[in-house]
């Protein structure tokens, strides 16, 4: 009855309206199943009555009925599918199960050893009390390397990358070890950390942060798209990893209260154990949790940012008008550079994460010329404090902290200036918001650089004060 | 994609058959025990269903047939029938519906209820002697009461 061209115009035909039907969130694959088999047989039927069979689709579809009444009407009946459910176990049949388990059973794992590796140094006599700068040196080595190798277990990289990931760890491992860092206070017995070992507890972690993008992108960190997921895998991470501090908060206070009530004091296990696993562990949970949910819940970051970035910009529109109406100074105290800093970056995370949810293709619009407004009155404050700083730089003279806060205050700077410029030109259409994207995912390498040049570099140029 | 003349007609008796205006609520009120008695008379699917609907009520009631899924599903929810998969003879994968035991007590309790109604129409149908007007079958369509 039909032809083979037909048949096959057909299924594209079938195709699309099922690619229709499976947009609509009150409708789940397993229904779309169910019409589908519905309307082939409908459509069967037709064929069979002496319809063609672009007829016979159209009939069926016709039966079938509105779209949007059938969204509606299963809507109704499945409200809480608008709510986009977490779990972990897919319901539908025909999905891999197994995979979704072992995928679990594997971030579990290393979650515990995380846990247990933050312990392991207590086996040969590291006691986290005494030895605190060893246990802050290397917290980012205790987590890091498993919360890579969770990725390298899911994406498979190819084992040149795989060799250089390892060297990346090894390489700041030793770094973090070797060195002869001074104390804090001299001759102390607690050895609170000085300050070159402390840009050094500061700096590792934002320089293993690419080693985990690395290995996160897959052999996808050459592409922007690559790197941007990683973005959006990095905001996405932080906040879940903060809920589950919350969470943890919680838990630890209910400890305490019911453990005080019969005469037990949980402060001991709480610092030693407790807060130091649970810290490790948690990073690979929420890793776990971004992995499986970033299809199936909306992304966070992206929303704090929209919210957010009209109140910045009107506090440092505000703060530059107070600045020049009242004529003040900035006073400029001794660790002023590192809250401009935080500006800075607090200004780039909304920048970051308004970019990796924007519809690259989508018209300038007023959200748009917002992001340029608090842009350049970041960079405004930005200088101003600068400015202020430069005057005195060398009355202050140039500490190691001062070098390193000065270097990223840079750094920050050119990304923002160039960041704004873009968008002023994608703002009056002489550019695209894909070389914005570009520029920032580009970018990405240069934060690890300083930061690895600053575990490298500073201790031994500054005399590991 | 042009419908020839044949195929409107087609469409035409298809998608708006000759099917009467019933009230929305009307067939929603119905459709529990319409679905539950067709189940009652063996295990069915959607398509399957809806053919049955159409040859008790000789055609004369036209369900959108999306709006069936909705309804089967509530009816899953609420326990009165289960779900399966089984891959059919033309090779996909087929939905079907079985009864359940809490679903042949709701049939049997709507069957009282729909019978109580029917007996209150008849009689007052009968007391008003207006008759009903030729080639508007709607009254004398008999709902289908778990048959």
């Amino acid at each position: 009855m039909s032809s083979p061209e037909n048949a096959a115009t057909l299924e594209a035909q079938i195709g699309r309206w099922r690619s229709y039907l499976e947009r609509r969130q009150a409708i789940r694959s397993v229904d779309v199943a169910e019409l589908e088999d519905h309307l082939r047989e409908q459509i069967a039927g037709l064929v069979e009555a002496g319809l063609a069979a672009d007829e016979a689709f159209l009939v069926a579809v016709k039966r079938l009925g509105e779209l949007d009444a059938i969204s509606r009407e299963f809507a109704r009946e499945h409200s809480d599918r608008l709510w986009k459910q977490f779990v972990t176990a897919p319901t539908d049949a025909g999905e891999p199960q197994t995979a979704v388990r072992t995928d679990a059973i594997v971030a579990f794992g290393l979650a515990v050893a995380a846990a247990v590796a933050v312990k392991v140094p207590a086996l040969f006599g590291l006691d986290l009390n005494q030895h605190a700068g060893f246990y802050l040196r290397n917290a980012g080595l205790f987590v890091l390397p498993l919360l890579t190798g969770y990725f390298v277990w899911k994406r498979r990289p190819d084992p040149v990358t795989l060799r250089w990931l390892a060297v990346a760890f090894i390489a700041a491992a030793v770094f973090a070890n070797v060195y002869p860092f001074a104390p804090h206070v001299p001759g102390s017995s607690t050895h609170d950390p000085g300050n070159t070992e402390m840009l050094t507890v500061l700096h590792l972690p934002i320089a293993l942060w690419l080693v985990v993008g690395v290995a996160y992108a897959g052999g996808r960190w050459g592409q922007v798209s690559g790197r941007m997921d990683f973005i959006r895998f990095s905001g996405e991470l932080f906040i879940y990893y903060v809920l589950i501090a919350l969470g943890g908060g919680v838990l630890t206070g209910f400890m305490a209260l019911i453990f005080e009530s019969i005469g037990v004091d949980i402060e001991p296990f709480f610092e030693s154990w407790l807060l130091p696993c649970g810290a490790a562990g948690g990073v690979i949970v929420a890793a776990w949790l971004v992995e499986a949910k970033q299809s199936v819940i909306e992304n966070m970051a992206p929303v704090l940012a929209r919210l957010f970035t009209p109140f910045f910009a009107a506090v440092l529109i505000t703060f530059l008008g107070t600045l020049v109406w009242t004529g003040r100074g900035i006073d400029i105290e001794r660790d002023v550079l590192i809250a401009f800093d935080l500006i800075l970056v607090v200004v780039l995370g909304l920048l970051l994460y308004s970019v990796s949810a924007r519809e690259a293709t989508a018209p300038p619009g007023i959200f748009d010329v917002l992001q340029v407004v608090l842009l350049v009155s970041a960079l405004l404050v930005d200088a101003v404090a600068l400015w202020a700083i430069a005057a005195r730089i060398t009355e202050f003279g140039f500490t190691p902290n001062r070098v390193a806060a000065l270097g990223e205050n840079v750094i920050l700077l050119v990304n923002l200036a160039w960041s704004a410029a873009l968008y002023t030109r994608f703002l009056r259409r002489r550019g695209s918001f894909t070389d914005l994207e570009r520029w920032q995912t580009n970018y990405l390498p240069v934060y690890a650089v300083w930061a690895a040049i600053v575990v490298i570099v500073f201790p031994p140029v500054f005399g590991y004060i | 994609m042009l419908l020839g003349k044949r195929g409107f007609e087609l469409v035409e008796r298809c998608a708006l058959g000759d099917a009467m205006e019933i009230n929305k609520d009307l067939i929603a009120a119905s459709s529990t025990p319409i679905v539950l008695a067709i189940l009652a008379e063996g295990d069915s699917y959607g398509y399957a269903i809806l053919k049955r609907v159409r040859e008790l009520s000789g055609g004369r009631m036209e369900w959108t047939d999306g709006m069936l899924y909705p309804v089967l599903h509530r009816l899953e929810r609420l326990g009165y029938v289960e779900a399966r998969w089984e891959v059919a003879e033309s090779g996909r994968r087929r939905k079907y519906y079985r009864i359940t035991s809490r679903g042949r007590a709701q049939l049997a309790e709507e069957r009282r209820q729909w019978q109580a109604v029917d007996a209150t129409l008849r009689g007052i149908w009968s007391a008003l002697r207006i008759p009903v007007p030729a080639g508007d079958p709607v009254w004398a369509v008999p709902l289908p009461q778990g048959a």
